[in-house]
């Protein structure tokens, strides 16, 4: 082994661990210090303001934005030699147009069994009971047919969970799967997310609210400003938004308190939205709050 | 000379058999192009190859070879390109664009060939394909269709959702790579049939056409690969019959009889797309308060009651003169 001398011994059993990770995205800091351990089981809401770089971290944790310091090790192994890839399932952001060619429900969720099919081989028995099984699990197997486009947001981003779900992994990654999705459809993902968490599955998803998921959600980590603010048992969505956790553009307190809290710490957010599409999502949505 | 006479001859039969390769592998390739939103990268890749003819035509080596080789190449760069510049790509296409087509006219004049012989090659000269030629053609165009085929469910997720599929531990720029060089196979094979100024429409028209109607990756991919060889085919046929009274191009015909099909079929899509925004599920909350529909009549909405229903949460609201019908208890609440 090449790498630095490490303290703890790599744990497969452990799903993910983050120690000191940082992230910069075009030479600004937007994760710092980052440590996280997430445990096999384990439900954990990763919460904080817009801006704090809670979308990032999760994005940082799947490897779609890689880490300018730290180790990070999914299963024991480092991010580099990882290749288990069917044990992980991300669920991005939805986007809001589709692709420029009709896809339907079926073939989306099917392209999520990716991760456990070898090249030029057709879908076998197993792959298609998987995805039939994931279309149950999000209550959409009725709509297996239809384009995709033919759904509200709502559906659409349980159609991204089946996908992930299709492939039968150990650890899910859900970024903002609340976002913009009716109370309805809330409750239908959290019934999903019910199901994902009887089954073993562990769990971690980003969220500026957690509505109907509150009550599935074992642990908490809130960020701000880049780093971890709080990680504990799970807090009631006003306690997330407390200044203390540096909700930067918070409407429950007066200018001055807002002023006296933050004067210390570098806005961070505000550059970043030029530069980086992915991590600003979160600021526009701030916005039409 | 009979229209059955002409179909006998040796250089009538080439062109159909390049027709029907090009047909099925352009629109193929074109299918992940225009799922990509990359529907000019044809275009793009067009114009560059006429370099590589260029060079072919003057060096006096095949112009068939040289225009794969520089349109591959072009179509790595510009792939790279893309996915270095967090843009659309769109810049880059139009660089490659005019540089491609200046660097071939300049090559050719330097090199003391004339302007008719690169424009064979410009706007297409099936009736002139070799049997060397057709040989490459076809084989090109097999490797395309099998590689489009073949590869479906990862080429669909790359196309479809990169960032997901580079979870999902797909090489994705290795994909990319491979759209590009497919494209670039593509456009080389049906330079001879239409062109490398129409071979984009080629690559393109047919998938417009074909998801108009269709709803799945699948019906799109393998409708537009049918509608490429009916159009292919079909025109090179109506050229050939239409040569007995007047000069008629069988690359431009093609082209025209395949954007008619489009034309055709458009209305039919503005229609199912009509229906099936009308049908798309109501986001919005359910209104606490229970507000009456007016109650003008005895209507009771139902399946066949000729109001659209439209799923709304848990129920289901009738769409009646711009108000939404649900049902609550004995009466309707506007929602």
């Amino acid at each position: 082994m090449t790498q630095p001398p490490d303290p703890l011994p790599a744990d497969p059993l452990l799903p993910v661990r983050l120690r000191d990770g940082a992230v910069s995205i075009e030479g600004r800091p937007v994760l710092r210090h980052v440590d996280l351990t997430v445990g096999a089981g384990d439900f954990v809401a990763l919460m904080g303001a817009n801006g704090s770089g809670k979308s990032t971290l999760v994005r940082a944790l799947t490897g779609l934005r890689p880490l300018t310091a730290g180790r990070l090790e999914l299963f024991g192994t480092t991010l580099d030699e990882f290749g288990s890839w069917e044990r992980v399932g991300y669920v991005p952001q939805r986007t809001g147009a589709g692709s420029g060619v009709p896809a339907s429900v079926w073939e989306v969720v099917a392209s999520g069994r990716l991760t456990r099919r070898r090249l030029l081989r057709p879908l076998g028995r197993e792959d298609r009971a998987a995805i039939a099984d994931a279309l149950e699990v999000v209550g959409l197997a009725d709509r297996a047919k239809e384009g995709v486009s033919s759904l509200s947001g709502g559906q659409q981003q349980r159609v991204l969970i089946a996908r992930a779900l299709a492939g039968q992994p150990e650890l899910f990654f859900l970024d903002e799967p609340t976002a913009g999705v009716d109370l309805p459809n809330q409750h239908a993902l959290a019934e999903s997310l019910r199901q994902l968490r009887e089954r073993g599955a562990t769990i971690v998803l980003v969220a500026h609210e957690l509505g109907p998921l509150a009550p599935l959600v074992d642990r908490a980590v809130v960020m701000r400003d880049g780093r971890v603010a709080y990680d504990g048992p799970p807090l009631a969505d006003h306690e997330v938004h407390h200044p203390d956790f540096g909700e930067a553009h918070s409407h429950h307190h007066t200018a001055h308190e807002h002023r006296s809290r933050h004067d210390h710490v570098p806005s961070v957010s505000a550059p970043l939205t030029a530069h980086d599409r992915n991590d600003h999502r979160d600021d526009h949505r701030g916005g039409r709050r | 000379m009979t229209p059955a006479d002409l179909f006998a001859l040796p250089f009538m039969q080439r062109a159909l058999i390049a027709a029907v390769f090009v047909g099925l592998a352009a629109p193929a390739i074109g299918t992940y192009l225009v799922q990509r939103r990359l529907a000019l990268m044809g275009d793009g890749i067009g114009h560059v190859a006429v370099t590589g003819v260029a060079i072919g035509l003057v060096t006096s080596t095949s112009p068939t070879w040289t225009a794969v080789v520089v349109a591959v190449l072009g179509a790595t760069l510009i792939e790279l390109i893309r996915e270095r510049g967090h843009t659309n790509g769109d810049v880059a296409l139009a660089l490659f664009f005019y540089g491609g087509l200046a660097g071939g006219v300049l090559i050719t004049g330097l090199g003391g060939e004339s302007a008719s012989t690169l424009q064979t090659f410009l706007f297409g000269s099936i009736l002139t394909i070799t049997v060397p030629d057709v040989l490459v053609t076809m084989v090109l165009a097999a490797v395309v269709s099998v590689l489009c085929l073949g590869l479906a469910p990862q080429l669909f997720a790359v196309s479809h959702d990169q960032e997901f599929a580079r979870v999902a531990g797909l090489n994705v720029r290795a994909y990319n790579l491979l759209v590009a060089v497919l494209a670039a196979l593509s456009v080389t094979v049906a330079m001879r049939t239409v062109g490398l100024l129409l071979v984009s429409a080629l690559l393109v028209v047919p998938v417009a056409t074909a998801q108009q109607v269709t709803r799945s990756f699948r019906t799109t991919l393998v409708a537009a690969m049918g509608l490429g060889v009916l159009a292919s085919l079909g025109g090179l046929v109506i050229a050939a019959l239409a040569s007995f009274r007047a000069n008629v191009a069988p690359g431009a015909t093609i082209v025209l009889l395949s954007l008619a099909v489009f034309v055709l079929t458009w209305p039919l899509g503005v229609w199912l797309r009509h229906r099936q925004r009308a049908r798309v599920p109501f986001d919005d909350e359910v209104p606490a308060d229970h507000e009456h529909a007016h109650d003008e009549d005895d209507h009771a909405h139902g399946e066949d009651c000729g109001h659209p229903a439209v799923p709304h949460g848990d129920h289901v609201d009738y769409v009646h003169d711009g108000h939404r019908h649900a049902p609550h208890g004995g009466h309707y609440d506007e929602h």
